[in-house]
C-alpha cells in the first residue's frame, strides 16, 4: 500500500483553505461555550496546526508520525494538550480537536479523487491512520499533563501537611490535618522524631483535630509514633480527639491506654508545661501598681 | 576479644555502644553486665546507644532482655540517645520495650536514674517506719 506516493500532501497543499474553514466550523459545533476570544484563539491554533501538518506531510509522507519530520507537529500537540488540560477541558474536547479534522479531510479527498475509487480508499485509509495516531498522541499528552499535576499536588500536600512546631522550650506540637495513610504517617513519624532530636524536646503533642476519620489503621500508626517517641526518651501525647472520634476509637476496640490523651491541644500543653516545672499564673498586681 | 566497656560511676554503670552490635558482642555484654551488677551492687544502668545506627530484632530484643535481667538484680535501666531510624525500626518490628526507661541524652538519662532511685529510697524509708 505504501508503494504509491501519497497524494495527501497535494491535497493539503491545494485545499488547505477549504479544510481549515470546514474544520473550524466543526470544532465550533462540537464545543459549546466558547467566547469570541477563545474562538479567535482556536482559529489561530487550527491554522498553525494545519500548516505544521502540511509541512510534515510534504516533507516525509504520512508514515511514521514518531519520526523526526513530525517533531514540529508533536511539539504543537504536546503544548496544545497541556494548555487544554490546565484550562480544564475534558479529554473528549481535547481529542476531538484532531478527530474533527477527519471529516473535512475526507471531504477534500472525495472532491479531488472522486473518480478514482481505489485511490480514494487508499488515501482515506492513510488519512485515518495519520489522524488516529495524532489523536492518540494528543490523548496521551493530555493524560501525562494531568498525571504530572496530580503527582506535584501530592508532593506539595505531603510537605504542607506535616509541620512540626515548637510550642515552648522542650515542647513540640504536630498538628495533623487530613487523612492519614501509611506513606504520610511514615513522613510524619520521621519529621517528629528528627525534630525531637534537634530541639531536645521532652514532650511532643500530636494534635488530630484535623484528621477526619480515625480507623484502626490510623490508630495503629498513632500508637507506633508514640512508641517510637517514647523509645527515644520523649513523652508523646495525643490531643484534639473529637467526641465522634472518641466513640469510634472505643467501638473499634483500639487500646489507647498507654497514651496520654487530651480533648484539646491547650490541655495537653498545660500538662506538658506542668511536667517540665512551669506554671502559668495570671498577673493580678497591675492595677494596684498603677494606682500607686 | 572485642568487648564493650562497662564503666562504674558510683551506684551506676555506664555503657556506651559505639560500634555496630553483632550478636556475639551483645551476648558478651549481657554476661559482663550481669556480673558487674552483682559485683558492684549497682542500682542503675545507663546505656547510651546514640552511635548505634542499625538494629535488628535480635539486638532490639537483647536491649529488652538486659533491662529485664537488670531489674531482676535490682537495677534500673535507662536507654538514652536512640536515633529516630532505630526507634522506627524497633516499633515496626513490634518491639516497643515497655519495661525500659528512655531519655534523649546522657544528661537527662542520669536525671531519670537519680529521680527513680531517689523515689525508691524514699519508699524504702517510709515503709520501714511502719
Amino acid at each position: 500500500m505504501t508503494s504509491s506516493p501519497s497524494r495527501l500532501a497535494e491535497i493539503f497543499d491545494h485545499r488547505e483553505h477549504d479544510i481549515a474553514a470546514a474544520w473550524l466550523e466543526r470544532q465550533a459545533a462540537g464545543m459549546k461555550r466558547l467566547s469570541p476570544a477563545e474562538q479567535h484563539e482556536a482559529a489561530r491554533q487550527s491554522r498553525e496546526f494545519l500548516a505544521a501538518i502540511k509541512n510534515a506531510v510534504q516533507r516525509n509522507g504520512v508514515d511514521n508520525t514518531a519520526g523526526p519530520s513530525w517533531v514540529e507537529v508533536r511539539d504543537f500537540l504536546t503544548n496544545f494538550s497541556a494548555a487544554r488540560a490546565k484550562a480544564g477541558f475534558t479529554p473528549t474536547e481535547t481529542a476531538s480537536f484532531i478527530f474533527s479534522l477527519k471529516q473535512p479531510v475526507f471531504e477534500a479527498l472525495r472532491q479531488t479523487l472522486g473518480n478514482d475509487a481505489e485511490a480514494l480508499a487508499l488515501e482515506t485509509w492513510r488519512a485515518t491512520e495519520l489522524l488516529d495516531s495524532l489523536g492518540l498522541f494528543t490523548a496521551e499528552a493530555y493524560q501525562k499533563t494531568r498525571e504530572d499535576m496530580i503527582s506535584r499536588q501530592q508532593e506539595e500536600l505531603l510537605e504542607l501537611s506535616t509541620p512540626v512546631v515548637q510550642l515552648w522550650d522542650g515542647v513540640l506540637a504536630l498538628p495533623l490535618i487530613g487523612t492519614l495513610d501509611s506513606s504520610r504517617t511514615q513522613v510524619v513519624m520521621q519529621n517528629l522524631l528528627e525534630a525531637i532530636v534537634k530541639t531536645r524536646s521532652d514532650f511532643a503533642i500530636i494534635d488530630i483535630t484535623g484528621v477526619p476519620v480515625v480507623d484502626t489503621l490510623v490508630a495503629q500508626h498513632l500508637l507506633k509514633t508514640v512508641a517510637a517517641a517514647r523509645l527515644m526518651g520523649a513523652e508523646c501525647m495525643i490531643s484534639g480527639i473529637r467526641p465522634q472520634i472518641a466513640q469510634t476509637i472505643i467501638h473499634l476496640g483500639v487500646d489507647l491506654a498507654g497514651v496520654v490523651t487530651k480533648a484539646t491541644l491547650a490541655d495537653a500543653f498545660a500538662i506538658a508545661l506542668r511536667r517540665i516545672g512551669y506554671s502559668v499564673v495570671r498577673e493580678q498586681k497591675t492595677k494596684t501598681a498603677a494606682e500607686k | 576479644m572485642e568487648r564493650i566497656p562497662i564503666l562504674k560511676m558510683g551506684d551506676y554503670l555506664l555503657i556506651t555502644i559505639q560500634v555496630d552490635m553483632h550478636d556475639k558482642l551483645a551476648l558478651t555484654l549481657q554476661n559482663d553486665l550481669t556480673e558487674q551488677i552483682v559485683r558492684h551492687k549497682s542500682k542503675g544502668i545507663l546505656i547510651d546507644i546514640s552511635a548505634l545506627e542499625i538494629v535488628d530484632s535480635f539486638i532490639g530484643r537483647m536491649l529488652g532482655i538486659i533491662a529485664s535481667m537488670s531489674r531482676l538484680l535490682d537495677a534500673e535501666t535507662v536507654v538514652v540517645g536512640m536515633q529516630p531510624a532505630v526507634a522506627i525500626t524497633l516499633v515496626e518490628l513490634g518491639l516497643s520495650m515497655k519495661g525500659i526507661r528512655t531519655a534523649l541524652n546522657v544528661e537527662k538519662g542520669m536525671a531519670v536514674l537519680r529521680a527513680t532511685l531517689g523515689e525508691q529510697e524514699y519508699d524504702g524509708d517510709s515503709s520501714s517506719q511502719f
